[in-house]
């Protein structure tokens, strides 16, 4: 790692404990009145998000950048890397001070002022200039995670301008076109940053494992495409409500359903991960991956129910909409990215580091799961509510939801203290010296594994 | 290799999916000057962070769909301009209340936050025609 990555990973790291920071704050400005007088709800809500959006792109891209140097076996870094990394962070800090002085551009999820977006943008353009000067250098037939990488760094680019559309006046003409962007792009997007944190994660495990097999093959690529036209076509999920085209709902529909085949290859496939869990029980990065599948596995069962029209009528603007989002957030792509650094920085030769995280890990999944299953409770109340009972007064409506989500505030801290308790040995390590190699348990083939 | 001719084939598609799903999105009427106005209000404010339009958005304050509808002009004028416990008051100017009343009366008239009752069929499913 040069010192462009190592910067680039520990931006990834402040991201989380801001992200973290601006979470709790924001929980407790929902709760208490009070706190929401001293520092503004409205500012504090997009700081979280973009913070989080900011976290798991910034940390999928320096995944990215890392297991594509090993997988390749490449120099380091180039230097438009290291420019990537400069401007990215001096516009990050320009967002979260834009949101100080109350400066929004309004949109969900990207609520910077869209000026803003440019050096965003100009970044983004930069790292692909180095994603594309190693991809001349990978294998004859490179392994599908190769795919993932490139696709997901692709995609981020045509949603990041999809979702700027707004700016030309034809896409404000009617607010179906102005709502179509706005949940087109975004789900989009998730899939994008989600290519690249999987095909991460696949690395790993083919590394970790030794066996290079589930790369490659017609089905590990038929899956592939499957989650492909997911991010391409299962955002009309969103809109189900929303007077759109017939045929946007019948696709998203069909790619939900088609979805339960994935599902299905999970359960079929948990023995064996479990098995392999305890052989490798001690390998911190195998277990934050593992941990991730469970969160795959309830987050898949979670968003094929909300697909169903007949739920998804009661659910869609609801807290349980939340809950999806938290869970695939925190629970699949922050567990995947710990696991991912925890690799990069060896984190497994740095014995207190590793007691530490794994405490953390330990503490973000059980809060996490109390915090998840209070947000869908919380949204069941409110559909409820809302569809079957017709209750449009807010403050009626919500009452018997907001002791659930004082749960789940509660569940929050404990959410925070875990990842916290898992980032910070990894900021301290990103300012040490790596070991030489990471020893890799009962694989004679693979006993050690050669780092560049 | 049948892996980039799938991979041109969703591609391809995506790109037409996204002409149509544009192309289509005509419901509700066009937005004229002062309704743009009134978008850029609910932008700049930040609106979005506490509100939904057709559940989209954050849960700190009630979804604003039908407000205008359910509720009228006037009482979005004064939850904005004196506040409530949990929301700010907002010091528009009276150009810009209307501006915003404007551009949320404009998102009511494309459609409804809910889907109403008479669209849903026994199964539970339901179809709303643009």
């Amino acid at each position: 790692m040069n010192l462009a990555h190592r910067w680039h990973v520990r931006l990834a790291l402040l991201l989380l404990l801001a992200t973290l920071l601006f979470g709790l704050l924001a929980g407790l400005a929902y709760m208490y009145p009070a706190i929401g007088q001293a520092i503004a709800f409205k500012k504090l809500r997009p700081a979280h998000v973009s913070a989080a959006l900011f976290w798991i792109i910034t940390g999928a891209s320096a995944a990215v950048v890392h297991h594509r140097t090993e997988a390749f076996r490449l120099p380091r870094p180039t230097r438009s890397h290291a420019a990537f990394v400069a401007i990215w962070a001096g516009s990050i800090v320009a967002i979260l001070v834009a949101y100080a002085l109350n400066r929004f551009g309004g949109r969900e999820y990207w609520e910077f002022p869209p000026l803003l977006g440019v050096p965003v943008l100009v970044a983004w353009l930069l790292f692909m200039v180095d994603h594309f000067r190693a991809w001349r250098h990978r294998p004859a037939d490179p392994p599908l995670y190769v795919w993932m990488w490139t696709t997901g760094v692709v995609f981020f680019l045509i949603t990041f301008l999809e979702q700027n559309l707004w700016q030309i006046p034809w896409f404000r003409n009617t607010y179906m076109r102005e709502l179509t962007v706005q949940w087109k792009s975004n789900g989009a997007m998730v899939g994008a940053w989600n290519q690249m944190i999987y095909g991460s994660a696949l690395y790993l495990m083919t590394r970790i494992g030794g066996d290079d097999g589930i790369a490659r093959g017609p089905k590990a690529f038929a899956f592939w495409f499957l989650g492909l036209s997911n991010l391409m076509f299962n955002w009309g999920h969103h809109i189900y409500s929303a007077p759109t085209a017939g045929w946007i709902r019948h696709t998203a529909y069909a790619i939900s359903m088609a979805e339960w085949v994935l599902l299905i290859d999970i359960i079929r496939g948990f023995k064996a991960k479990l098995a392999e869990n305890r052989r490798l029980g001690h390998l911190t990065t195998y277990r934050f991956l593992v941990t991730a599948e469970l969160w795959v596995f309830l987050n898949l069962a979670l968003a094929l129910l909300m697909s169903f029209p007949f739920l998804n009528r009661y659910t869609h603007g609801t807290h349980v909409t939340v809950a999806h989002a938290m869970g695939t957030t925190v629970g699949i792509n922050t567990m995947i990215l710990l696991g991912s650094l925890s690799w990069m920085l060896r984190i497994d030769q740095a014995g207190a580091a590793r007691r530490w995280m794994e405490r953390g890990r330990l503490l973000a999944v059980y809060s996490l799961l109390v915090f998840w299953v209070a947000l869908i409770v919380a949204g069941l109340i409110k559909g409820w509510r809302m569809t079957a009972l017709g209750i449009t007064d807010h403050t009626r409506l919500m009452a018997p939801v907001d002791p659930v989500l004082q749960v789940f505030v509660v569940a929050g801290f404990g959410v925070a203290a875990g990842l916290a308790m898992a980032a910070l040995p990894l900021l301290a390590a990103s300012f040490k010296p790596l070991p030489a190699v990471v020893p890799v348990p009962e694989r004679p083939a693979a006993t050690t594994v050669e780092r560049p | 290799m049948w892996q980039r001719k799938v991979l041109a084939f969703l591609g391809a598609a995506f790109v037409a999916g996204t002409w149509f799903a544009y192309r289509g999105a005509d419901t509700g009427g066009s937005a004229d000057a002062q309704v743009r106005r009134g978008m850029d209000v609910w932008q700049a404010n930040n609106c979005v962070a506490c509100h939904q339009l057709y559940g989209l958005g954050g849960y700190m304050g009630p979804d604003l769909t039908d407000v205008i509808t359910m509720r009228g002009d006037a009482h979005v004028r004064a939850f904005v301009q004196h506040g409530t416990q949990r929301m700010p008051a907002h010091p528009l100017t009276e150009a810009e209340l209307d501006d915003l009343v404007a551009f949320l009366a404009w998102v009511d008239a494309s459609g409804q936050g809910r889907v109403p009752d008479s669209a849903v069929h026994w199964t539970g499913t339901f179809i709303l025609e643009p």
